[in-house]
């Protein structure tokens, strides 16, 4: 039942197979990961086995008969970039959801990799204001990250005052089975700083088919490798939220009865999450791939296998949570990490940086010990005491996301608690930056 | 004529392709697409169908796309021009590839063909030789590297005639050798070597005996790697494993390096690539990457390359240690080769074990670590490979069958603590979990002791003693508090604290604490443990803790001064004078 259309496209209409997820024909001449319209739905060739063709349909099977029509397209997915990009929303298929169509040349998703001999090393500060990020966590361009955060924080709003604060040349928006809700939140603030027109969002929401949703980071990082590559442009790309993303994975390899790993997530988890996470990159020429991404957890589960396996990618990850004690939201000093700080603090900012950090988590850590004696019942010691009074104050004044100041002015703060709640031996400092810095109230 | 088949079958990057004639299992193929040729694997075969794994994207490929075997496993080139070399997993050269983006199907020469080599024989003509020997040897930087009788040369040849002093490309001939039935071989600088077969070009493989220095202390003086010897550094995401084996590679005191960066992030090899050229090697102040050699397949590379990664850097390892060289051989991360089989494994539908990691997984990961060791060359010579792997078991948790089973093969054990990592006490190295078998050795011992002096190995399990005891009075503290404990409970808690601020920690990013040499480490433990053994007097437990903290800034800032500087001498100074405060005499 073939006939051809254009020169490539060549269309079926005899399924012999229709799972959930995937429906299978008899056709030739097709090539692994080709794009195909299944009963107008689009769909991606997973496995041919003779002349045996099945094909994974994203939005799912429902309804298909097996006479629907399959028109193969003889390409693999892609993306039209071009200058009309900039300030425009896609659904997940690269399709623009605002009107218009863009022009461009197209570009396949998911592309190859970059030579690591032909990366450079990431060394540029990007300063957020927020000093569980800036003073603790440092982030660098180049670097991918994810907010790892119950669903009921606000990561959304931080990620989002994260990129205007950033001083991008474009911000892409991967919004992976975003509420609605979300996504205009998104779109507002960014109109409301006037930076739409360095947007571009490629938008899931939880309205569209889950299975969708395993399109838009890959949509997302192409634009990202577009501007970056090609316009050597300082690139940020926000996806959120990856968890959404994996468990999307998990419902297509579940129903393609592949055998489950830990928690039902496939064995091939970690490289499907580290193709994504490793476009992150600095380019010599001075472009850039900057990877914030969101991965909720389940109460604060970082063991379980989405957080762990983005944990092993990842170069370090933010970690949202309530403090009780002051009733603000903070970047939990302890299970925060940004791997690549050490690539900037007390180079890029002042050199006494990595040991204040240091010092005040430390001081912080004690007064954690000093609260667990407490809740057991135990006798405070004066330097307990002094530690959880600290510990209050750095809360507060540092460690709390709506901190919006320098890098300086977070240092000086926190000379200005240790100096009010401790010793300098206490502090634990090199002697050269007591003697410089050190200042008594 | 090589053998010639059809592709009948794709699923993601196993192929199934169907042959008529001779296939070997693990044989290398070239599958066809448009215009290049992808690499893969033969991994098994069932009547006419063969299973290959394709070492790259297979993206685009059509049943009916004709695939080439090889005639051979997978195999590298082994010969001058290996160190400082940038390789991915199949030991193609980074920097030979063109453009930003690594293409599929550019496979390029491993060794640079026309660099000219300085030649001088060591074999003679009349000689009697066998695979290893040494025929003659080039600089290589400044190893000088030998070379040898190929490895797949079996039994005795005699030396018809070994080339003259001289400058040399590697192809060309530098000796011809006569086999027992008279037939004459050409022997060039470069010879060719199936990754997956061990190179046993020696005569003995000893127990190990004696101890490889690292400058990191929670080796050397807590659980000494021997020269030759296994260890392995399990530990969950961000205590610190990459970090350990950086400091190791930048630091230990081998003739060479040989890094399988397998499956882990691309800017942490880019951190080598940019610092060791800038970095000078302790031992001959030559730059660090005139001694390394850097296998990346990093993980957004072909995940089936994983596996050949650290294949290949254990060859190339092999091949360094038939010269007479101490390799140091360092994996990180061996988990993701094991989750490499994982994925093909139930790719190919086979039965699975323990959390769907193959059967043979032990037996896999046992054979790997068996090929380390110290060994006698043919001529009396010694070489080593010294293996340290990093496992990443998943959630942090040890019960896991990499885990399990790299802990059967390997003999030394450092366990990352996540609860270390967080209090960010660096290097995160569990100093009560973490062993090194080889302290259990009477003849490293004996080295120990004759090389640090006889007081060494009792001073070390001194303070292991003391770390264990204030592990237990810490515990009762937390139960009983602080005022529910007798005085001393306080005082052998923080005795442990010192131990561990002044030895089990370290400080990777500093530039004097990040390296201390046996000599630093033997002075400094002998006088950690002298201060452990005074008796101090404390009229209250509140006294106890801001006393220590201050010993233990002091004897830090001895840490971050140069060793025997004035600056060093003076905090030595201090700290006998706080020591004296409260010392009973
Ligand atoms: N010895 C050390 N000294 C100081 N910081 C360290 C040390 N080891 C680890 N760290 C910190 O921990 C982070 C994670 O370490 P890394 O080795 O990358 O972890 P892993 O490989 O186990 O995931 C580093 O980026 C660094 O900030
Ligand atoms: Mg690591």
């Amino acid at each position: 039942m073939e006939k051809d259309i254009k020169a490539f496209q060549r269309v079926y209409t005899k399924l012999f197979q229709l799972t959930k997820a995937t429906v299978s024909l008899h056709a030739t001449g097709i090539g692994n990961e080709e794009l195909a319209i299944v009963d107008g739905r689009l769909a991606q060739v997973v496995k041919i086995m003779e002349d045996i063709v099945t094909l994974q349909v994203f939005a799912g099977t429902e309804g298909i008969a097996t006479d629907a029509e399959v028109i193969f397209t003889g390409k693999a997915p892609t993306l039209k970039v071009g200058e009309g990009l900039a300030g425009r929303f896609f659904n997940a298929y690269g399709e623009p959801i605002d009107g218009g169509e863009i022009m461009g040349e197209e570009l396949e998703i998911g592309g190859p990799s970059v030579n690591p001999v032909r990366r450079k090393q990431p060394s540029e500060f990007i300063a957020t204001g927020i000093a569980g990020i800036d003073l603790n966590n440092a982030l660098v361009t180049g670097q991918k990250i994810p907010f790892f955060a119950d669903p009921d924080q606000p990561y959304n709003q931080v990620m989002a005052m994260v990129a205007l604060r950033a001083q991008a040349d474009k911000i892409i928006l991967g919004g992976v089975g975003l509420t609605n809700d979300d996504y205009l939140y998104f779109k507002s603030v960014f109109d409301d700083a006037g930076a739409l027109d360095r947007i571009v969002g490629f938008i899931n929401t939880t309205e569209n088919p889950p299975v969708e949703r395993l399109l838009v980071p890959d949509m997302a990082l192409s634009a990202a490798e577009y501007y970056a590559a090609e316009k050597g442009e300082k690139v940020l790309v926000l996806l959120t939220d990856l968890t959404l993303y994996a468990d999307a994975l998990s419902i297509v390899s579940n129903r393609m009865d592949q055998i489950p790993s830990k928690d039902s997530m496939p064995g091939s988890l970690y490289s499907d999450l580290a193709r994504l996470y490793e476009k992150a990159v600095q380019f010599p020429d001075g472009g850039s791939i900057t990877i914030i991404a969101v991965t909720t957890l389940s109460s604060g589960d970082i063991t379980h296998a989405i957080p762990d396996n983005t944990g092993y990618i990842t170069e370090g990850q933010l970690f949202l949570r309530k403090d009780s004690d002051i009733g603000k939201v903070i970047v939990d000093p302890f299970r925060s990490l940004s791997r690549l700080k050490q690539l900037v603090i007390g180079k890029k900012t002042r050199e006494d940086h990595p040991q204040v950090m240091n010092a005040a988590v430390r001081l912080y850590a004690d007064a954690a010990n000093a609260k667990t004696k407490l809740e057991n019942g135990f006798d405070l010691t004066d330097y307990d005491e002094r530690t959880l009074d600290f510990a209050k104050a750095y809360s507060e004044k540092l460690l709390a996301i709506d901190v919006n100041i320098e890098v300086d002015t977070m240092l000086e703060t926190a000379y200005e608690l240790f100096a009010k709640h401790f010793t300098p031996v206490e502090v634990g400092l090199k002697k050269e930056f007591v003697e410089k810095y050190w200042k008594e109230n | 004529m090589s053998t010639i088949g059809k592709v009948t079958g794709i699923i993601a990057n196993l192929v199934i392709v169907e042959a008529d004639e001779r296939v070997a299992q693990n044989e290398i193929c070239f599958i066809k697409h448009e215009g290049t040729r992808l690499m893969a694997e033969v991994i098994k075969i069932i009547g006419r169908k063969v299973y290959v794994q394709v070492f790259e994207s297979t993206r685009g490929l059509k049943v009916g796309s004709e695939v080439e075997f090889a005639g051979h496993m997978l195999e590298v080139s082994l010969g001058p021009g290996l160190l400082s070399k940038n390789f991915d997993g199949l030991q193609n050269d980074l920097d030979k590839m063109t453009g930003i983006f690594l293409k599929r199907g550019e496979y390029t020469e491993a060794l640079d063909k026309d660099k000219e080599y300085e030649f001088e024989p060591i074999a003679k003509k009349g000689d009697t030789v066998k695979a290893g020997d040494w025929l003659g040897e080039v600089k290589e930087n400044w190893i000088a590297h030998k070379i040898m009788v190929p490895f797949i040369f079996k039994g005795d040849y005699t030396v018809k005639n070994v080339t003259g002093k001289g400058t040399y490309k590697i192809n060309e001939k530098i000796a011809v050798l006569t086999d027992a039935e008279g037939k004459e071989h050409n022997v060039t600088m470069v010879q060719k070597w199936p990754v997956k077969v061990p190179i046993k070009a020696y005569t003995e493989k000893p127990r190990p005996f004696k101890v490889l220095e690292t400058g990191v202390r929670v080796f050397d003086t807590l659980n000494p790697i021997a020269e030759g010897g296994t260890g392995f550094i399990p530990g969950p995401f961000g205590s610190g494993k990459t970090v350990l084996q950086h400091a190791l590679s930048k630091q230990a005191e081998a003739d060479l390096v040989v890094i399988a960066a397998c499956g882990e992030r691309a800017n942490e090899v880019v951190e080598i690539f940019t610092e060791f050229p800038e970095l000078d090697d302790p031992r001959t102040g030559r730059k660090l990457m005139e001694r390394t050699t850097i296998i990346a397949n990093t993980s957004n590379m072909p995940v089936a390359a994983r596996e050949a990664s650290v294949y290949t850097a254990m060859t190339i390892a092999e091949y360094y240690r038939c010269m007479g060289l101490k390799v140091l051989l360092l994996a990180d991360s061996t988990s993701r080769w094991a989750q490499a089989l994982r994925e093909m494994s139930n790719r190919m539908e086979e039965l699975p074990g323990p959390d769907g990691f193959p059967m043979d997984l032990p037996a896999i990961i046992s054979n790997f670590y068996s090929r380390a060791g110290f060994v006698f060359l043919n001529n009396g010579e010694t070489g080593s490979i010294t293996f340290i792997g990093t496992v990443s078991p998943a959630g942090g948790n040890l019960k896991e069958p990499v885990t399990e089973s790299t802990k059967k093969a390997a003999r030394c054990f450092y366990a990352l603590s996540q609860q270390r990592a967080d209090s960010k006490r660096y290097p995160a190295i569990d100093p009560i979990e973490s062993y090194s078998k080889y302290l259990e050795y009477p003849e490293i011992v004996e080295y120990l002791n004759k090389n640090n002096g006889e007081n060494w190995t009792s001073n070390v399990l001194y303070v292991k003693d003391v770390l264990l005891r204030s592990k237990e009075s810490y515990e009762q503290i937390n139960i009983l508090g602080d005022d529910g404990v007798p005085l001393d409970y306080h005082i052998t808690y923080w005795k442990g604290e010192v131990v561990d601020f002044v030895i089990s920690q370290q400080d990777a990013f500093d530039k004097i604490d990040c390296r201390s040499s046996f000599e630093r480490q033997r002075y400094m433990l002998e006088k950690v443990v002298n201060v452990l053994k005074y008796e101090f007097k404390f009229d209250s437990f509140e006294e106890v803790n801001p006393y220590f903290k201050k010993v233990i800034n002091q004897f830090k800032q001895m840490n971050y001064s140069e060793y025997e500087s004035d600056e060093f001498k003076k905090n030595e100074k201090e700290l006998e004078t706080i020591i004296q405060e409260r010392k009973v005499a």
